[in-house]
């Protein structure tokens, strides 16, 4: 990856050629995507070679997911290609999705000739226009010169700094055309250079201010995730040094074990009764790669009142976005955690006793019991098909995605996560019909795993395709989905919002899964009831074939503990006070008539 | 920024805004590529930003740095998102906030030029009157017959305001305007960085 400046690996190729060569200059093993006119000669090129793999996905959303589920469970890039027009636009969801969760995604499209750009040609879209928003950069290539440093350039923006998703657009005369390859080179443009080395005056101040702390909380995020295998052996070794209770984000799960000691559950609106005491009682307050998102913090001007707030990130625009933070230390966490770690260990004397009471403070909010639900003999809970399913794979090599909606604030609180890189969720977009493509992108890149997609069964129709695609590839990813016949979540809304009227969020054709598993070629399974559940649960482990488990629960079963709208961490709507007054008034008539 | 609140009983939350806003001038030098301008435009937009005034013109042609200069509107909890925001762009090379760098060289604001191009069109007293007064303010006559002149001012922004409005009644026609340039006092300069 050097020779700056020399002529080695300079070579007369097309364009299309270069893209494959580019690719596996960087390391590419494995691609997902969808053929079409514009991008024939890049087909053409995959066709003649072995090197990299090409997944071949049924609609080009799919193959974003699974591009995001390929990086997220590596800590590589993703890659993606499409033809022009549809295919580009289709891809704009997956790009928006790993804007706002900071994945790596190079995504390639094909363009109309150079010549036909501006024409309304055929297949036709403004591509570069188009995901300019939601991109981190895009490039359209014009001359087949600019080629290959434009496609190591578009890795090393994806994969660097805040990572994201990248789209570099090849009209097709460019993709024929021949021209001079050049390998990757260490010379990146001079305006893109992300700070990583955190300010060791500002970790200083942190680390005094987290060794006079009398009622600390560590709230971890994605970014410790995206920085890698260190970062999150850091934030442990932080954890132990120091004795602070730690709380994480929904995209930074599993950086710090959830069996650990400190461990208090995730936080924010459906996370649990401690983790949001803590945060809103706390004293200190170290936030390590997550960004004071909307649903962390609920309501602004109550939002842990009494602390001050150490704040270590990447994005320069995170830092003061929404919360005002004492110490802002710009940089890489993993960097930052490297230092502290380091002067924590020369500078303080550990006096873990101090933390007594606040621990004791703890362990009462704890007793709680947050989480609890009413069990049934009769009907499947939810939380209870969650809390088997993670009993049953827990010793596996297990990763899991997720859809979003009830089912996946469920995994989020019933399933533990030890490692990271192993939860891979649609946190700041939202988006349903994420979790069965990520599925199939985790299993293409650990074929031996246990990849399971815990699923709505509203969300899972919304990117279901990717079944075929599942057994096309042999990639025996498990669907396990929480089937309750409503949008949960909307219909949870409804229920608090709008008078329990329940306008559209109720699936009355609902398809029998189990069929349709068998027509895709892969392999059904129903469950009813809860003692049937753990066999149910093991033959889909076993079968070694994509399956669709059909997992009938409790219709009516709605996520608590949660933090209503306008209310502060400590205001919390707890499960044992969730009768149906109290969430039909959890909202008043004041907050409604705003809306 | 832990402001007030009202719970809006929707997903999101509302903050009232407590602090007002002000106007400061940016300059921003960037690589003059395709889609650059577009990338800063598109960022105001999206994330609903005011432009008062933009300009932009290659500055640097062996580089190709292009300098934008912008000038917007916000309280200083968003100009400082907003310049964060520009700096995250990928061909960006820096952002200034001229405003500040001017308070902190102890000045009121920083140097602000606008250029605008006045046709005024008339004959007898009002003619006479528009040359007198374009005269007064330093303006150029850059076209002329019988029938009009056109004006070519430059100046601060509240002199060029000044001009059109006295230029109103006496026969004004068109008016084009180029937006702020700006750039600070003293000797130091705005460079690429690293």
């Amino acid at each position: 990856m050097s020779n700056a400046g020399s002529d080695a690996g300079r070579r007369e190729m097309s364009g299309a050629e270069m893209v494959v060569q580019a690719l596996r200059d960087n390391g590419v093993e494995h691609i997902f995507g969808y053929p079409g006119g514009a991008v024939l000669p890049i087909y053409d090129e995959l066709f003649q070679q072995e090197e990299i793999q090409h997944v071949l996905v049924r609609h080009e959303q799919g193959a974003g997911h699974a591009a995001e589920g390929y990086a997220r469970s590596t800590g590589k890039a993703g890659v993606f290609l499409v033809t022009s027009g549809p295919g580009a636009t289709n891809a704009v969801t997956p790009l928006q999705d790993a804007l706002m969760d900071s994945i790596p995604l190079v995504c390639i499209t094909g363009q109309v000739p150079t010549t036909l750009i501006g024409s309304d040609a055929f297949q036709e879209c403004d591509t570069v226009g188009i995901t300019r928003p939601c991109t981190k950069h895009n490039w359209l290539v014009k001359d087949v010169n600019d080629l290959s440093r434009i496609i190591h350039e578009a890795f090393h923006v994806a994969t660097t700094g805040r990572p994201g998703p990248v789209v570099v657009d090849i009209p097709k005369d460019v993709q024929f055309a021949k021209g001079t390859y050049t390998p990757p080179q260490q010379a990146p443009r001079t305006s893109y250079s992300p700070k990583v080395q955190g300010d060791i005056e500002a970790i200083k101040q942190a680390v005094a201010l987290m060794a006079s702390a009398k009622r600390p909380v560590i709230y971890s995020g994605g970014g410790v995730v995206n920085s890698g295998p260190e970062a999150s052996h850091l934030l442990r070794e932080l954890v132990d040094l120091t004795g602070f209770p730690i709380t994480s984000t929904l995209m930074g799960l599993g950086a710090y074990p959830a069996s650990g000691k400190n461990w208090l559950g995730m936080l924010g609106m459906h996370g649990t009764y401690e983790a949001n005491m803590v945060m809103h009682d706390c004293d200190v307050m170290i936030c390590l790669g997550a960004r004071f998102d909307d649903r962390i913090t609920g309501r602004l001007d109550a939002f842990s009142p009494n602390s001050k707030k150490i704040h270590v990130d990447v994005d320069p625009s995170s830092l003061n976005k929404n919360v005002h933070v004492d110490i802002p230390i710009l940089g890489d966490v993993g960097r930052v955690l490297e230092d502290m770690v380091r002067l924590w260990r020369a500078t303080v004397k550990p006096e873990k006793s101090a933390l007594h009471p606040w621990w004791e403070q703890i362990a009462r909010w704890r007793s709680r019991d947050s989480l609890a639900y009413r069990s049934s003999d009769d009907v499947i809970m939810p939380q209870y098909a969650i809390q088997r399913l993670y009993e049953l794979t827990k010793d596996r090599d297990t990763y899991i995605t997720t859809e979003v909606g009830q089912h996946q604030m469920w995994a989020a609180q019933h399933y533990g996560f030890e490692k990271p890189n192993r939860w891979m969720t649609s946190g700041g977009l939202g988006t349903m019909g994420y979790g069965l493509p990520a599925a199939l992108g985790v299993q293409i890149a650990h074929p031996d795993a246990l990849v399971i997609d815990i699923a709505g069964d509203a969300s899972v129709q919304m990117t279901m395709q990717e079944m075929s695609t599942a057994v096309q590839y042999e990639a025996p990813i498990k669907i396990f989905i929480l089937n309750n016949q409503y949008m949960g979540m909307v219909r949870q809304w409804q229920q608090l919002l709008h008078g329990n009227r329940l306008s559209h969020s109720y699936t009355e054709a609902m398809p029998d899964f189990v069929l349709m598993a068998q027509a895709f070629g892969g392999h059904g399974i129903r469950c009813e009831k809860p003692g049937d559940l753990d066999a149910a649960i093991q033959e889909m482990i076993d079968v070694k074939k994509p399956v669709l488990f059909d997992c009938r629960v409790a219709a009516l079963a709605n996520c608590f503990p949660m933090i209503p709208s306008g209310k502060a961490h400590n205001e919390m709507l707890l499960p044992d006070e969730a009768t149906d007054e109290a969430v039909a008034n959890a909202i008043d008539a004041k907050g409604r008539e705003l809306v | 920024m832990n402001a007030q609140l009202q719970p809006t009983g929707s997903a999101y939350f509302i903050a009232k805004e407590t602090e007002s806003a002000e106007k400061h001038t940016l300059s921003v030098l960037v690589d003059n590529e395709p889609g650059t301008l577009a990338r800063v435009i598109g960022l105001f937009s999206g994330r609903g930003y005011n432009i008062d005034s933009l300009t932009v013109s290659e500055t640097e042609h062996e580089k190709h740095l292009s300098r934008i200069t912008i000038v917007t509107r916000g309280t200083p909890h968003v100009l400082e998102q907003i310049k964060h925001q520009l700096e995250r762009i990928v061909p960006v090379h820096r952002v200034n906030d001229l405003t500040v760098m001017a308070r902190e060289l102890g000045q009121e604001r920083p140097l602000e030029r606008e250029l605008a191009l006045v046709k005024v069109a008339g004959t007898g007293n009002a003619r006479v009157e528009a040359l007198r007064l374009a005269e007064a303010f330093g303006a150029n006559v850059i076209d002329a017959n019988t029938g009009h002149f056109i004006f070519e001012i430059t100046g601060r922004v509240s002199k060029i305001e000044q001009f059109i409005a006295i230029m109103a009644p006496l026969g004004l026609v068109e008016v084009c305007r180029t937006g702020v340039a700006a750039m600070n006092r003293g000797p130091q300069g705005m460079e690429a960085g690293a």
